[in-house]
């Protein structure tokens, strides 16, 4: 259960914690497993630096854009304040020709595929649908009907074992899908079907769930009566329960499920714990459904201030913080201007790509647009 | 190409079901990248045999019995898509297309728009569709009018073997999703269907985008499509009987509708009657009737007359034949919008 004790010791998380992955504890201290530590060995300082600076910039882009919906800038915003740790651990342990089919949270792990930040915002200020070109990042579109995804993802796990990428050995060869979805989702059909599918098919998919407590006001209790990453197990797939305000314990979870995946061991189910600081959108108003106290509990479990507290127990000095600021400073006026900037389509978007083909109806109506269009400039010349 | 030679027509007398058949096997030779995914497609060869054989010869792979679940095997038939291949999805009846449904319209035939063209989904969804063999209740559904409402589908229904056997080629080479109507009555009929080497789809994707004039005729225009194209052509032999000219449209495509085409035979007949299984109301046959209305006001001799399913659920299997537009149903539109 959630306790909302704000006064002792930080609670564990979750009901089953000997299940739970930690590597880093909420106040900052190295956790020992004996599966799970020897795969962030290779994580050095300097990377350890990098994985902190992605979750910094990452939040301040995040929040920058919340604010540019809050001028009246976005029509929309959806934050992914509090679940850096979890998107950036599983998004850096992501090899370059794996592919990822995010829900319309995932922010972070955008960051991780490459994708300009910026691009997102086009969807938002209601520019585009999309903003980027899935295939030059292998980072498909945000999918907003929730759990859709989980079966493109599946499908195009199927797509690769058709390829003969999988199991061959070559690193640079092998490759896995992850479709990132919240604790939601997991109540979905296709949720429930690509996870049929994925594992009668042995597919090279990592189910990443974000358990972030909350499917806008309802409780994960109202979409499952067992923890999230039982359902994996229901289905024979292994499955793990990771903390996931833990970037390094993320990042080593999801290497492992990857790796399984890569090499032949077929899909792996990763439940991430962790907590959606803001509102669902900026539509929503969390004050209605839950209480400052458990906000409270969870803003001390927080992602990049437990990083922080390792960074400076581990020699990383001063002026390392102080620069990364200033970037991220740069970055939000970055932003700001970017979003401003971004200009509406011709009308004549609404035509385009319909079909891949030449479509007469189409062609049609967008002909007679046009005209209609055409007409109101000629009528204001004639007066 | 105008320099390749055509080779001597092959041909064959085929069932539907088997020129469809034969058609998938082409496509599967043609290009590795198709596959076919459905319940009980591969050892059982279809509940309706369609892709008999194929899984012995192209393997569990590319002839994938998938698991019970519909918005499934459209949900990554999508994700296969856009990791490149050509799925061909077999739903197993029409009235198992719902669980589908939400992936068909908000994902499969929208990518490409959303992505603004960057991401292809030539995803094929057969369908044996329409009444007529005494099934039980969700196996006789007619629901073209739900899909070709959704922009950014093709909906198409052969009525003929011949026509089966190359539209099912075009709509797998088609870089747009395509939904394609089997009229499960006609599975059995046979035809002569020219199956000779020679690429298939070299004629562009006529089928996929134009009618066709079946039966010429000077009095009264029946435009039909899929199942009830048999329907039509049984009433304008009966009507010539009465001295009657009917001009028979096989429609081909629902969506996009080739209306030049009715139009232009509208503009010589001056009379139009619409016939499909599915409800009257809100069918292929408003949107024809409202559009021809429109276009041709000058030369209709009477309003457009169309003749289709009723407002009521489908049936029970000893009641179809009451439900089912058929010969007199058609022949009684057709004096009606003859006595105008």
């Amino acid at each position: 259960m959630i306790t909302t004790d704000t006064t002792g010791a930080i609670p564990p998380v979750g009901e089953t914690d000997d299940d739970l992955i930690q590597l880093l504890t909420p106040e900052g201290e190295r956790v020992y497993h004996e599966a799970y530590t020897p795969r962030i060995e290779d994580l050095d300082r300097a990377a350890l630096e990098g994985l902190y600076r992605d979750m910094v910039l990452v939040r301040r882009f995040d929040t920058e854009a919340t604010s540019l919906q809050r001028h009246g800038e976005l029509g929309l915003w959806p934050p992914c304040l509090g679940q850096e740790a979890a998107q950036i651990g599983s998004g850096r342990a992501l090899a370059r020709q794996d592919y990822a089919f995010p829900s319309y949270r995932e922010l972070g792990v955008a960051w991780t595929r490459g994708v300009d930040l910026r691009k997102v915002l086009h969807q938002f200020r209601g520019e585009d649908h999309g903003g980027w070109d899935p295939a030059e990042h292998n980072f498909h579109l945000y999918t907003l009907v929730i759990g859709s995804h989980a079966l493109h993802a599946t499908g195009y796990a199927m797509g690769i074992q058709r390829d003969g990428d999988v199991g061959t050995g070559d690193p640079d060869r092998d490759r896995a899908v992850v479709a990132y979805f919240g604790d939601g989702a997991t109540a979905q059909g296709d949720l429930n079907e690509a996870l049929t599918f994925a594992a009668v098919n042995d597919s090279p998919v990592v189910f990443f769930c974000q358990n972030n407590h909350w499917a806008i006001s309802e409780p994960t209790t109202r979409q499952s009566r067992v923890p999230l990453f039982h359902r994996g197990r229901g289905f024979g797939i292994p499955s793990v329960r990771v903390d996931g305000n833990d970037v390094l314990a993320c990042y080593a979870v999801t290497t492992e499920a990857l790796e399984r995946a890569r090499s032949g061991g077929g899909p792996t189910f990763v439940e991430a714990v962790t907590y959606r600081m803001g509102a669902h959108t900026t539509s929503d108003d969390p004050t209605r459904y839950r209480t400052k106290a458990d906000e409270e509990v969870w803003r001390r479990r927080d992602p990049i201030d437990r990083l922080e507290v390792l960074l400076r127990a581990e020699g990383t000095g001063e002026e390392f913080f102080t620069a990364l600021d200033a970037e991220a400073d740069e970055l939000g006026e970055d932003v700001r201007s970017y979003c401003r900037a971004i200009p509406v389509p011709p009308a004549s978007r609404m035509f385009e790509n319909v079909y891949a083909t030449e479509n007469a109806l189409v062609s049609t109506e967008r002909e007679w647009f046009t005209e209609y269009s055409e007409g109101f400039l000629t009528e204001e010349v004639a007066r | 190409m105008s320099t390749s030679t055509t080779p001597a027509p092959d041909t064959q007398r085929l069932a539907m079901a088997k020129a469809i058949n034969l058609g998938l096997r082409r496509a599967m030779e043609r290009d590795p990248k198709v596959l076919l995914m459905g319940e009980d497609i591969g050892a059982l060869g279809g509940v309706f045999r369609v892709t008999d054989g194929l899984q012995k010869d192209f393997g569990g792979d590319r002839v994938v019995d998938t698991p019970l679940a519909e918005s499934g095997i459209v949900g990554t038939a999508i994700g296969l898509a856009v990791a490149g291949y050509r799925p061909v999805c077999e739903i197993q009846f029409d009235g198992f297309i719902f669980p589908a449904y939400d992936q068909i319209t908000t994902q499969l035939a929208k990518l490409h728009y959303r992505s603004r063209g960057a991401v292809q989904v030539p995803v094929v969804i057969r369908v044996p569709y329409g009444g007529g063999i005494g099934a039980v209740e969700h196996h006789s559904e007619s629901p073209e009018a739900l899909f070709a409402h959704t922009a950014g589908l093709r909906v198409v229904s052969p009525a003929n073997p011949a026509d089966a056997f190359t539209m099912i080629q075009q709509a797998i080479a088609c870089p747009d999703p395509v939904l394609f109507l089997e009229p499960k009555a006609r599975y059995w009929d046979k035809a002569d269907v020219e199956v000779s080497a020679a690429d298939q789809v070299a004629g562009g994707q006529a089928g996929l985008n134009t009618a066709r004039v079946v039966r010429q005729g000077s009095d009264v225009t029946v435009a039909a499509y899929g199942p009830s194209v048999a329907t039509a052509l049984r009433a304008a032999t009966a009507a010539e009987a009465e001295g009657h000219s009917l001009e028979v449209l096989d429609l081909r495509t629902i969506s996009p509708i080739d209306f030049g085409t009715i139009a232009d035979s509208v503009h010589r007949t001056g009379r139009l009657v619409v016939v499909h299984e599915a409800p009257v109301f809100f069918g292929a046959g408003a949107e024809i009737a409202a559009r021809i209305s429109q276009e041709c006001f000058y030369h209709l001799e009477a309003p457009v007359a169309r003749v289709g399913g009723f407002h009521a659920p489908y049936p029970v299997s000893k009641l179809e034949h009451e439900y089912l537009p058929d010969l007199d149903r058609v022949l009684h539109a057709v004096d009606d919008v003859l006595a105008h």
